[in-house]
């Protein structure tokens, strides 16, 4: 076990971790970066190094702008560390991690987690079924490998990523057979209230009606305002049912790429014990930060969308103003205020959106907590909506009592895909706000780690 | 067995290709895919029976978050194949279950 | 039933197993239990159901264990029936592994000790190539063991989770999110109150405190004494593994639902219910040690959990005298012993039976004999 220290530990190549690096490495710092993936660039910037030019052509402008930040990533000294999977920070700044089947640490005197976001969870019927994955899957498979949908695929649900990923899959030829958009009337409406100090809006607006525009020409059925949401099928997907305008429809599906928008991924700031607030904007867990990202008392910062979800461009800002805080606490950067005023100017531009976009992408209720008893919402330990219920029956007041009782949150994902789902549950059921009923207690190791990793 | 694959790679991209088996059949990749795509790709539609139901599952995140798909790779069991990179000769088997620790036998029944 | 109303103060496994115990036998019950939060003693119980080796310093604990060991598959059955909570009670024996020839003979000298001072409960020690035979890929670090053929284990959480449904069923009342702050006795009408920390109380004719680590600070209240310190346990549990051990052993055992529970430390360490990555290195490292095949399996959760101990390891049963009706009942094997809880302790504290035979030996009153010296026995 090699001990090895530096000035900042960045956990996560991302755009944040990324962009975090290069600000720490201009002003001095040493620099580790660890990421679990074996190649560069986080989820939205996924294999940006090796992407071909038509891939970089079908994706948008959005990705390719991860190529700038990733080579001067590179040419920065920082020391990379690829398929490096922490398991533990504790807060003095120590950072476990396994690579190469063996458990090392590195202790950084300040630690930046920049571990990005993950998929919210979809729980509707049927949606453990293969044939159906999230459409963030369906980008990763087309970042990743270059691979599309091989047949028809239809795309459900709501948010920017189902929109992009529906544009990406018409410009490289890809059958689409429905874009099934649960985005309810009054999402619109209450999104409207945001639309001043939001100018960004109008050109998003503007995207989304292209795209509508785009599959309406290509004869692509677009249901607008879908409700109950519902996957038939035995052993994979055969169809897809939900109503519209009153009406059941029925369409016989071997793909189906379900999304509701994107959540922080919060393991490693619950493991460290910080203090979380639950967004009712962004129905999502958030750390507790200064406007640096410093969790309160500890030599860690958080930085992007595991901070809360702000985008790419406001991420990578969000890591240069977390190094120039670190900076100036190890003495490295004396003008902080110069440096940091123009980036906070352009934090403020790309975050006045936010408000607007988390209005009009609202998941449905219905699509977060499902009535349904029958409908699987721990995966992994197959436990139902209808037992997470039953435990509140008897008393449950939290998750980690459901999870005490029935098992929710303890197979390998650890939470990650029913933590929200079984938190919004138990509010619901119990008649209180979810920030009155808590998360699991989420504890190291934060990866599942094999045991011999740590025999020498 | 594998059937129509859900995804596929056109033709353009190839460049180098690996071969790997899955359940002892053998599939051709493109090299430098992750070998949860390269089973897509390949025709492979559950990649395991879940271990509480035996029920069929396959990859839903693709990203490592949702551990679902966990296939054993060269002997070792439940590894989350969208974090592997595929080499050529990988042995790829479904996972049936939970996983099995090797080298172990039944003690004497109580 | 009856008409007089028990309030326990603590639904863990030690509470819920009173309570249910005095519902059972007809009286009416209520139990008050913290939040999701609670430091909770029975999340982090191995889920031994253990007789070997109990009671070296005091017979009557060994005994105390063996009828519990023995009870317990009643316990079993009757809330599987009940409520449909199978609590995963399995009871092959059990093994204690010994990594060098010293502890070994300290292994034997002990059981052949407490046999001859209490009678059955009876032992065997095994060398490596016997041991085999039961346990399938034990490492070359095991230098000996013993078999203690009433030992066993059961899933401390489904216990839990049965004894409150249990409690449902016989109709007491269980009030979650209860953080009690004091308890209150009016002499005149012999009635107590407990008083939680937002204001609300409730009054009952008697009263058990089995609040854990709560203890110490409510017993002097209605004149008991429990002196309880809290001593960390980390335990690691891997994923999901196919069944390779049919049984338990005092380091690692396989559960019911296939994970391996691996544990555990004794850490003084206040109210830090935290784990460290030295103290899971060492369990990893050590349950390799046990059984090399365990190299392969995937750690998926370390916890750690505070045992409520009193100075020598013992419970503490103990009527009070100045407050009538009020009870203390404090230990740390809330498993081993959830049959004697629900079938013994239950009816004797609801004041339907008398104090079992050879009880004294809990009182707590040892605690204050200024000459007695204490180790932990456990």
């Amino acid at each position: 076990m090699s001990d090895a220290a530096a000035d900042l530990v960045i956990i996560g190549s991302g755009p944040a971790g990324m962009a975090a690096a290069c600000e720490a490495r201009a002003v001095g710092l040493s620099v580790v970066l660890l990421d679990e993936q074996a190649s560069l660039g986080g989820q939205i910037y996924r294999n940006i190094e090796s992407a071909p030019p038509d891939r970089l052509d079908v994706m948008g402008q959005d990705y390719a702008a991860g190529q700038s930040l990733a080579l001067a990533f590179r040419n920065s000294g920082v020391r990379y560390l690829g398929g490096a999977v922490v398991w533990n920070v504790a807060s003095d700044g120590t950072v476990d991690y396994v690579a190469n089947g063996r458990a090392e640490k590195v202790v950084g005197k300040y630690v930046l987690v920049a571990s990005g976001a993950m998929e919210r969870p979809f729980p509707i019927k049927g949606w453990t079924l293969p044939g159906v994955m999230g459409a963030g899957a369906g980008q990763i498979l087309l970042k990743g490998s270059g691979a599309l949908p091989s047949g028809p695929v239809v795309l459900a649900g709501c948010g920017p990523l189902l929109y992009l990923l529906a544009w990406q899959y018409l410009r490289a030829g890809v059958a689409i057979q429905a874009v099934v958009d649960t985005t309810a009337l009054s999402a619109y409406l209450r999104a409207a209230r945001h639309l001043a100090g939001a100018l960004r809006g109008w050109q998003d607006l503007a995207k989304g009606i292209k795209l509508l525009a785009a599959l309406r020409r290509h004869g692509v059925p677009v249901f607008s305002g879908a409700r109950e949401l519902s996957i038939e099928g035995e052993k994979q997907i055969e169809g897809f049912s939900f109503t519209r305008r009153g009406k059941r429809v029925r369409i016989p599906v071997a793909l189906l790429l379900l999304h509701q928008g994107v959540v922080p991924n919060t393991q490693l700031s619950w493991s460290i014990g910080a203090e979380h607030r639950w967004s009712p904007d962004q129905l999502c867990w958030q750390p507790v930060t200064d406007t640096w990202g410093r969790l309160a008392e500890m030599p860690i910062y958080v930085a992007g969308d595991s901070r809360a979800i702000v985008g790419a461009q406001a991420s990578a800002v969000q890591g240069r103003l977390a190094a120039l805080a670190i900076g100036e606490r190890l003495g490295a950067v004396t003008d902080i205020a110069r440096r940091a005023a123009p980036l906070q100017r352009e934090l403020r531009l790309r975050t006045h959106i936010r408000p607007f976009l988390d209005a009009l992408y609202r998941p449905n209720d219905e699509n977060r907590i499902p009535q349904k008893d029958s409908v699987l919402v721990c995966r992994c330990e197959e436990v139902t909506a209808g037992q997470i219920r039953r435990y509140v029956d008897l008393g449950c007041k939290g998750p980690n009592q459901a999870k005490a009782f029935g098992r929710s949150g303890m197979g390998p994902c650890q939470g990650r895909f029913c933590g929200l789902t079984v938190t919004e549950l138990i509010a619901q059921a119990r008649g209180v706000e979810p920030c009155d009923v808590g998360y699991y207690r989420i504890r190291s190791p934060i990866k599942p780690i094999m045991l011999g990793d740590f025999v020498q | 067995m594998t059937t129509e694959p859900l995804f596929s790679i056109p033709r353009s991209l190839e460049s180098e290709t690996v071969t790997i088996t899955f359940d002892d059949e053998a599939l051709r990749v493109p090299a430098g895919i992750s070998v949860a795509a390269a089973l897509l790709v390949g025709g492979v539609h559950d990649f395991r029976s879940s271990v509480v139901g035996q029920v069929p599952r396959a990859p839903y995140c693709m990203m490592g978050v949702c551990f679902e798909c966990l296939v054993e790779v060269d002997g070792v069991p439940a590894r989350q194949s969208c974090l592997v990179p595929v080499q050529d000769g990988m042995q790829v088997r479904r996972q049936i279950g939970a996983a099995e620790l090797d080298d172990v036998s039944f003690g004497e029944e109580p | 039933m009856s008409d007089q109303l028990v309030t326990v103060v603590g639904g863990g496994l030690v509470g819920a197993a009173i309570a249910y115990g005095a519902a059972r036998a007809g009286m009416r019950v209520r139990v008050l239990d913290q939040g999701d939060a609670a430091f909770r003693a029975s999340r982090g119980n191995f889920g031994l159901v253990w007789v070997s080796s109990k009671g070296g310093n005091l017979p009557r604990y060994a005994r105390w264990s063996r009828d519990a060991a023995k009870t317990w598959p009643d316990l079993h059955k009757e809330l599987l029936d009940l409520t449909g909570v199978d609590s995963g009670l399995r009871q092959p024996g059990g093994f204690w592994l010994g990594f060098n020839d010293t502890e070994v003979k300290a292994r034997a000298d002990l059981l052949e000790k407490i046999d001859r001072e209490v009678g059955d409960v009876p032992f065997q020690m095994l060398e490596p190539s016997e041991l085999r035979q039961y346990l399938p890929g034990i490492g070359s670090a095991v230098v000996g063991g013993s078999f203690g053929p009433l030992d066993g284990h059961a899933n401390p959480l489904m216990l839990l989770h049965g004894l409150h449904a249990g409690l449902r069923h016989k109709g007491a009342d269980v009030i979650t999110g209860v953080d009690v702050a004091d308890i209150r006795y009016d002499a005149n009408s012999g009635r107590f109150e407990a008083v939680a920390s937002d204001g609300q109380s409730w009054k009952s004719e008697r009263l058990v405190l089995a609040a854990g680590l709560g203890n110490a600070r409510l017993a002097p209240q209605v004149g008991l004494y429990a002196p309880v310190s809290s001593i960390r346990g980390q335990v690691l549990i891997t994923e999901r593994l196919q069944p390779f051990l049919n049984y338990p052993t005092n380091k690692v055992r396989q559960t019911g639902e296939g994970t391996v529970q691996i544990g555990s430390t004794s850490e003084d360490v206040g109210l830090d219910d935290g784990t460290t990555t030295d103290k899971i290195e060492w369990l990893a490292r050590r349950a390799v040690e046990t059984f090399p095949a365990l190299a392969r399996a995937r750690l998926v959760r370390a916890w750690g959990a505070l045992r409520p101990l009193t100075p020598d390891g013992y419970p503490i049963y103990q009527a009070s005298t100045s407050c009538p009706g009020a009870y203390v009942a404090t230990c740390h094997s809330g498993v081993t012993l959830a049959s004697a809880h629900s079938f013994v302790i239950g009816p004797w504290m609801s004041g339907l039976t008398q104090s079992p035979p050879g009880f004294d030996v809990f009182l707590s009153d040892r605690f204050l004999d200024p000459n007695a010296s204490y180790s932990h026995d456990h």
